[in-house]
């Protein structure tokens, strides 16, 4: 912990506090809650860039797959559904995955001569049959009630287990992109991550039997209590007219605090385990790999291996992080997910920060996202002096006050522009 | 059995629109390989590069059309293309000065500079929606078919029609004139021959004397006109919206991949088969099917490989299979 380290964090404090004083203390809770979400996203991605040099800009695809396990953790089970077809659905997944797995084994057994057709040939066919055994359950679960269920529904859990579900979740599908496309040049890792991001939210789009695609899941639990039952319980009443609030103020803090705590207790064992990861012989390691892979290999170590190893694990936060996110929002709503807000907006908050040093995420974390949300109010203050000066009625500013919320995109990428020109570590450099 | 119906279905609803396509994806993927040839790295602002240049045509385009401009049954859009590429070369060549010169002296690591194209997309983006908007702009104008498909039914008695859009047309012709210049540019000019050569070997070819500064301008010109005209025909095809455009960096990077980076006559290969697989895959195969079997054979379903929606996966796993099978891609481009 340095002095600068002190101090950043410090800044940081009193941006949120100074938004609670000026705007209001549900803003200031909002953007804290977020950016707490948004240090473990990018906790996540320092893990696989800042320690081993992977650049993964999937980042939205695995927030997405832990999203999606809130849904599949937390919801009821709509038995109707599992009976019209939830069997045949399972069989027709496990058919796919045998498929593959039938694939994979032939290539690797059968002699080099023929075995591309031969995998060819049982891809094809095996594809086949699971769109056969596959397309009729889709329809029969989703014909079940569509306007309310028309899906599996989840497994009625508590919502909290789905926070690590969400990490191992996106720690599998981590998996099997880390097993193709690992060891791949770094600029092809990112297109290849790209692409498979774009692909989690079009299956989460268009798979209704999943997640309802776009007609989304709303009021998933919560972990904490709603406002409602907190404003009707007369003793919580008492208690905020003693700190001089009102019940509907009190309540939405009370949630609002609730989370945080949840999220804050979440990031402090992340942060804690990650830097103690960063400072074992294995995070040693791995810097080795990142700054000399040839040294490492000719050193004896697996570097292919590693890096797998350290890809599934960053996946693994970026899905916690997602799940921690969708279970704020009470909701999982696909089309939300944008890349250039849930991969690209993390990558500032890592290069921002400072690569390779875990505060330094966390740190960028916090504070890019209170950029991103207080650019806009910025914005709009700026084109309002800009404009002061026009006509009611001129078309320019209209235009001008309509377009404010772009300057967001501007400001990010002019901030990403100028830190990796005058400060390439970031605000917090690795040791 | 009815093979020429067949023929003609499949030409109406796989062959045309992949060609088109095809071409469109050609012309993006070229530019980024040519950056990734010379500048050596992958520019993740291609898409908004696209976006920028043909935002600028749009704008020219409806300057043309107040004015009362019309090229009679083509789009005026194409008038508005140089418009567009003065956009958006005066933009990148801003771009190259302000930042990638930098990097450039550093000799900065190619991975640091697709980290740098990552900022500049988040720039280009915000700059293109704070002129138009983030909406759908509509701007193709003039004669909308070549041959529609009630005059095609008409004139051949056949059961199927085949349409042919105007801007489906001009693209496949102005793609065609756009990658028989740039070849001849690269294999028959003192600059062309200089850039090829910078591509080839860069400590070899500044000794040779070649002004490095002036490789780098004239490619950035290239970029931006390949860019632009590769939007303004994807626009005047579907739509220009800004966000597309930014998606379309997947099949672009996907096309000049499979091609082989740095490889222009790859990017062109790439773009082709990544259009044709993208159609060929999530188009609905039933009617073509219908008249090629028997009745007893008809198929029930729709016989379609992939829901639309999946048409990014499609060029993803082509990606994959031949980054596995073959990393330097069909055409042996090269790796920095």
């Amino acid at each position: 912990m340095t002095m600068r380290t002190v101090l950043l964090f410090a800044l940081v404090a009193l941006l949120i506090l100074g938004t609670g004083v000026l705007q209001s203390w549900n803003t200031a809770l909002v953007i804290l809650n977020m950016g707490l979400v948004s240090a473990v996203m990018s906790l996540g991605v320092n893990l696989q860039w800042g320690l081993a040099g992977l650049f993964n800009v999937g980042v939205m695809g695995f927030v997405a797959t832990g999203g999606l396990a809130v849904v599949l953790v937390s919801m009821p089970p709509v038995p109707e559904a599992w009976s019209a077809g939830g069997a045949r659905l399972i069989g027709a997944l496990v058919l796919g995955m045998a498929v593959i797995a039938a694939g994979v084994a032939a290539w690797k057994r059968l002699p080099r001569g023929w075995r591309g057709w031969a995998l060819a040939a049982i891809l094809l066919a095996g594809f086949f049959v699971y769109r056969a055994v596959l397309d009729p359950a889709v329809g029969a679960v989703e014909d079940v009630n569509p306007a309310a269920t028309g899906y599996l529904g989840g497994l009625g859990l508590p919502v909290l287990l789905a926070w690590p579900v969400g990490g191992l979740l996106a720690a599998g599908v981590a998996w099997v992109i880390g097993k193709t496309a690992l060891g791949l040049r770094s600029d092809y890792l990112a297109i290849a991550t790209l692409g498979i991001a774009e692909i989690i939210i079009a299956v989460l789009k268009n798979e209704d039997w999943l997640a309802r695609g776009v007609k989304n899941v709303i009021g998933l639990p919560r972990p904490v209590p709603y406002e409602i039952d907190l404003q009707n319980d007369a003793a919580f009443v008492e208690r905020a007219a003693g700190l001089g609030l009102d019940p509907t103020t009190a309540s939405t803090l009370t949630v609002k605090l609730g989370y945080g705590l949840l999220f804050a207790a979440v990031l402090i064992v992340l942060l804690v385990l990650a830097q103690l990861a960063l400072n074992s012989p294995w995070g040693r390691m791995m810097r080795a790999i990142r700054d000399n892979e040839e040294a490492a290999e000719a050193m004896g170590k697996d570097v292919t291996g590693r890096h797998l190893q350290v890809f599934i694990l960053g996946s693994a936060l970026c899905g916690l992080a997602g799940a921690m996110m969708t279970t704020l929002d009470g909701q999982l709503v696909p089309t939300t997910y944008q890349p250039l807000r849930y991969t690209f907006l993390i990558w500032v908050m890592v290069i921002v920060g400072g690569s390779g040093n875990n505060l330094g995420a966390v740190l960028g974390g916090f504070l890019i996202w209170f950029l991103w949300v207080q650019v806009e109010p910025i914005g709009q203050a700026i084109m309002g002096f800009v404009t002061a000066g026009m006509a009611e009625d001129s078309a320019l500013r209209d235009h001008l006050l309509g377009s404010v919320q772009h300057m967001r995109l501007l400001t990010m990428g002019l901030v990403l522009l100028v830190v990796l020109r005058f400060a390439p570590r970031g605000l917090l450099p690795e040791r | 059995m009815d093979i020429v119906n067949a023929l003609v279905a499949l030409a109406n609803f796989v062959l045309i629109p992949a060609v088109a396509y095809g071409s469109q994806l050609a012309l993006g993927a070229l530019g980024v390989t040519l950056i990734y040839g010379i500048l050596r790295f992958s520019n993740f602002a291609h898409g908004d590069s696209m976006a920028w240049g043909t935002m600028c045509a749009v704008l020219a385009t409806w300057g043309l059309q107040g004015m009362g401009v019309s090229l009679g049954p083509l789009p005026t859009a194409l008038l508005a293309i140089p418009a567009g590429i003065l956009g958006a070369a005066a933009l990148l060549l801003a771009t190259d000065r302000v930042v990638y010169r930098f990097y450039r002296a550093q000799k900065a690591k190619p991975v640091i500079l697709v980290i740098v194209s990552m900022g500049v997309m988040f720039v280009y983006n915000g700059l293109t929606r704070f002129v138009i908007g983030p909406d759908d702009q509509r701007f193709a104008d003039g004669e909308r078919f070549i041959i529609s498909a009630l005059d095609f039914r008409a004139m051949t008695g056949l059961d199927e029609g085949l349409a042919i859009k105007t801007t489906q047309g001009i693209t496949v012709v102005v793609a065609v004139l756009v990658v028989a210049f740039l070849f001849w540019f690269l294999t028959h000019t003192r600059t062309g021959k200089s850039m090829r050569a910078y591509s080839d070997n860069e400590d070899l070819a500044l000794l040779s004397g070649i002004n490095p500064e002036r490789v780098v301008l004239v490619t950035w010109l290239f970029v931006a006109a390949l860019a632009t005209i590769a939007g303004v025909l994807y626009g005047l095809d579907k739509s220009f919206k800004p966000f597309t455009y930014f998606q379309l960096l997947l099949p672009i990077f996907a096309s000049a991949i499979v091609g082989g980076m740095g490889s222009p006559l790859g990017a062109i290969a790439g773009g082709y088969i990544i259009a044709f697989s993208e159609v060929g895959i999530t188009y609905a195969w039933k009617k073509v099917l219908g008249h090629l079997l028997p009745e007893s054979l008809e198929p029930s379903g729709l016989v379609q490989l992939l829901s639309t929606d999946y048409k990014f996966a499609v060029s993803f796993v082509i990606l994959v299979i031949v980054l596995l099978f073959r990393p330097t891609g069909l055409f042996r481009g090269k790796s920095v």
